[in-house]
């Protein structure tokens, strides 16, 4: 059962892991081995480690919500908290994960908050008056954070507010531990510090335990005052377990060069990549948009009627141009994906057109909507955000020959894009089963073995560790100077600064303004 | 699907009673409408059915946007048996192999205002009922078990998110060269790849909404409501409209003499 000191202070959870091990169902090796930890009530601890090392089994375990009795995992050793099973003590820790979506259980904001407290049968009017406290607390009722109110709809929520609303549901619990998973990897740079703001407030007012994983060190560094770093668990045959302890400044000045070996964002760091060569002014236009409006929504038929979609930005006008860059930019809303995605040909504009130039088109006509999907792949390239929602086979070579079996040519280049994206070692593997770094290389590569002019990527860099970004930012450097024109989508200035070019600045208040003249027309 | 579920801005009178009593309202009139095929007890419900209308913050139009097929659907199946069923009585058209007579007339125009006035207390029930209220009523009153009726409704949020999902796959899956062109075979089978994407997807978000919710505490045996489901008065008028609205349409069509049991 929690324990409730008055003042909004928790009692502070304990973390002792002695020789503790986990192997998840239905896998070979374990997930991590050997880990000897004691976290002190009230530490406030970030973790590290090259992806595989098992951070995300570790908080999961310490949430109390790794796997039954009777599956066949396995665990070695001993992970308690305060002396006893995570599982036994629900409630004890709160647990934050990455997906905002899923972060979310209930439809109404108050609601929302109200259902852990709720699972853990806390008195009806105590609930109320904690909702309101959490809700405070993470600063969603001041007007700046959007002023809630209890029976706003979950689902109208950007993602930093979604995530913010997850910690109030977890401060609701009163928890003596709260664990983050990559909490802040899927917000745009103000979600990002809305929520760490958040977290702060509320670890200072409680008092509660804290363990963070983030790649991002700069964004946890001045609110954590421990850093543990993980040893990669499935590579067996060394120590497994903690690689480094200590304090932040000591941890990331002695093993700064490691660290950024093993891909985390150092603070002040930004990996090396190549250098792009000068610009040439006078390069061929493929692709333009004119005046256009946006919406990822169809017409709607109202009755009878056929009523056009409200669109999120409008009166856009952008040149696409040969061995160019083009960066979107601008605060989330602003319709900068729904923009990009009418560019490459996969969105009809809702008012004015995108044509592409005959250099482009080859035929195949003005308006890259029309085109025929192999027609599309060999012009336009398009990477998503989400790479699984691009891939097509059961296998990574039979991904990358998609294409060009499709289109009948280009099957010569698919060695070459194997080797470039270090995926060789990978070519029978499934590709749902890749690490994130892996999947996104892995998707740049399927849609380039079409070999497009255009190439468009939507947040290509969110959520990558830093050695992803280099070899992402290296990769389309060069093919800019090749001339393929790369059109992307993004938060990240130094990445829109290794690929130099033209800026495309979206800012959301235009949807205010097509909102009243379409209520007007 | 998000927007139509969501009850903000109703704030009509039966917005306010217990999902449970308002369920109890529709069972009643669906169950006697079902009895019988004539078109007065139909037309007798129907009518006030639309009488309530104001009272769910239900409108001509919104019942339009909402329930449009459901409204053409009636009225074709109304049509067809006007012109497929058996003659009776004096015929009215006659066009070679189809026919409209008075007795098929009426039997078609039966069915359609019997389909309408079974179809629109449901109608009714969604426009003022919050599902989270249902869900609060279904665990509280009807006692059915909590990780039932919670885990169906955190899901049912999934859905609105899928059909975002399933846009967005159908993007990614064209600039990979999958179109939705060529030969029906061909067709079918991007279909059954685009599904099985959504399938991973809404599979995986299951998984991390499971992960989050059993953080939260959820599935363990004793648990409190945040939201108490009451009953009111008004609850007591609800199903005694059930009762007066389904007893008026008998006593309508007995009265009349077409009440007619679709047994016989």
């Amino acid at each position: 059962m929690p324990v409730i000191e008055r003042g909004g202070h928790v009692r502070p959870a304990a973390i002792t892991a002695e020789g503790w091990g986990w192997r998840h169902a239905g896998r070979a090796t374990p997930a991590i081995q050997g880990l000897d930890l004691r976290i002190e009530p009230g530490e406030r601890v970030l973790l590290l480690g090259p992806s595989g090392a098992g951070k995300s089994t570790l908080l999961h375990a310490l949430a109390g919500v790794l796997g039954d009795e009777e599956d066949d995992s396995d665990e070695t050793g001993s992970l308690l908290l305060d002396g006893a099973s995570p599982r036994e003590q629900r409630g004890r820790a709160g647990l934050m994960q990455q997906d905002p979506e899923t972060q979310v259980v209930l439809s109404r904001v108050g609601d929302d908050v109200a259902f852990g407290a709720e699972n853990l049968a806390v008195p009806r009017e105590e609930i109320w008056a904690r909702v309101h406290e959490a809700l405070d607390d993470v600063g969603l009722r001041t007007a700046a954070g959007g002023g809630l109110a209890l029976d706003h709809p979950t689902s109208a929520l950007s993602g930093g507010q979604k995530q913010r609303l997850a910690l109030a549901g977890i401060l609701a619990m009163r928890p003596g531990l709260i664990l983050l998973d990559e909490p802040t990897a899927n917000l745009d740079p103000a979600g990002v510090l809305e929520v760490r703001d958040a977290v702060g407030r509320c670890l200072d007012k409680t008092g509660a335990t804290l363990v963070v994983v983030e790649h991002r060190v700069s964004v946890w560094k001045d609110l954590v005052d421990r850093i543990v770093v993980l040893q990669p668990g499935s590579a067996g045959n060394g120590t497994p377990g903690v690689l480094l302890d200590g304090p932040p400044e000591q941890v990331l000045s002695e093993a700064r060069t490691m660290l950024m070996a093993a891909g985390v964002w150092v603070p002040g760091y930004v990996p090396a990549t190549r250098a792009r060569r000068t610009e040439t002014s006078a390069a061929q236009l493929l692709l333009a948009a004119q005046d256009v409006a946006v919406s990822r929504e169809k017409p709607r038929r109202k009755g009878f009627r056929t009523i056009p979609p409200v669109p999120v930005q409008s009166d856009v006008s952008a040149q696409v141009r040969a061995g160019q860059a083009l960066t979107i930019t601008g605060p989330n809303g602003a319709g900068k994906s729904t923009f990009a995605l009418t560019l490459a040909g996969l969105l009809a504009p809702v008012d004015g057109k995108v044509s592409a130039a005959v250099e482009l088109s080859e035929g195949a006509g003005i308006d890259p909507f029309k085109w025929k999907a192999d027609q599309l792949i060999s012009r336009i390239g398009t990477v998503f955000q989400e790479p699984e929602h691009q891939f097509v086979t059961g296998k990574v070579l039979d991904e990358l020959m998609f294409g060009p079996k499709h289109l009948g040519h280009g099957e010569e280049r698919v060695d070459e894009l194997l080797e470039r994206l270090r995926l060789t070692h990978l070519v029978d593997a499934n590709p749902y089963t890749l690490s994130g770094g892996e999947k996104r290389r892995l998707s740049v590569a399927t849609v380039l073995a079409a070999h497009p002019k255009v190439l468009v990527l939507d947040e290509p860099t969110f959520g990558q560790d830093a050695n992803t970004w280099a070899e992402l930012a290296s990769f389309l450097s060069e093919l800019l100077d090749a001339g393929t024109a790369v059109v992307s989508v993004t938060h990240d200035q130094e990445f829109s600064d290794v690929l130099g070019g033209t800026e495309l600045r979206l800012n959301p208040a235009a949807r205010a303004a097509s909102r009243q003249e379409a209520g007007a027309a | 699907m998000r927007d139509a579920l969501n009850l903000r801005g109703n704030h009509a009178l039966l917005t306010a009673a217990n999902p449970l009593a308002k369920f109890a309202a529709v069972f009643l009139i669906s169950l006697v409408l079902a009895l019988s095929i004539d078109w007065v007890s139909a037309t007798t419900a129907l009518v006030a059915e639309l009488a309530l209308f104001p009272l769910a913050g239900l409108t001509l139009r919104l019942l339009w946007q909402r329930a449009w097929p459901l409204i053409i659907a009636a009225a074709i199946g109304g049509w067809s048996t006007a012109i497929v069923a058996a003659d009776s009585g004096a015929v009215l058209l006659d066009v070679g192999l189809w026919s409209i007579s008075e007795g098929s007339l009426e039997l078609g125009l039966g069915f359609m205002l019997r389909g309408l006035a079974i179809a629109l207390p449901a109608i009714l029930l969604m426009t003022c009922t919050d599902p989270t209220d249902l869900a609060d009523a279904l665990a509280q009153k009807a006692k059915l078990p909590h990780r039932f009726v919670l885990g169906s409704l955190a899901a049912m949020r999934l859905v609105g998110l899928m059909a975002e999902e399933w846009q967005t796959i159908g993007m990614a899956r064209r600039a990979r060269g999958v179109g939705s062109q060529g030969n029906p075979f061909q067709r079918v089978k991007a279909t059954l790849g685009q599904s099985f994407g959504l399938l991973v997807q809404a599979v995986r978000r299951a998984s991390r909404l499971a992960v989050t919710m059993e953080a939260r505490g959820f599935g363990g045996g004793q648990r409190t409501w945040a939201r108490e489901s009451t009953y009111s008065v008004l609850d007591i008028w609800v199903v005694l409209g059930g009762v007066v609205i389904a007893a008026g349409a008998v006593l309508a069509a007995v009265g009349a003499g077409t009440w007619s049991f679709v047994w016989r």
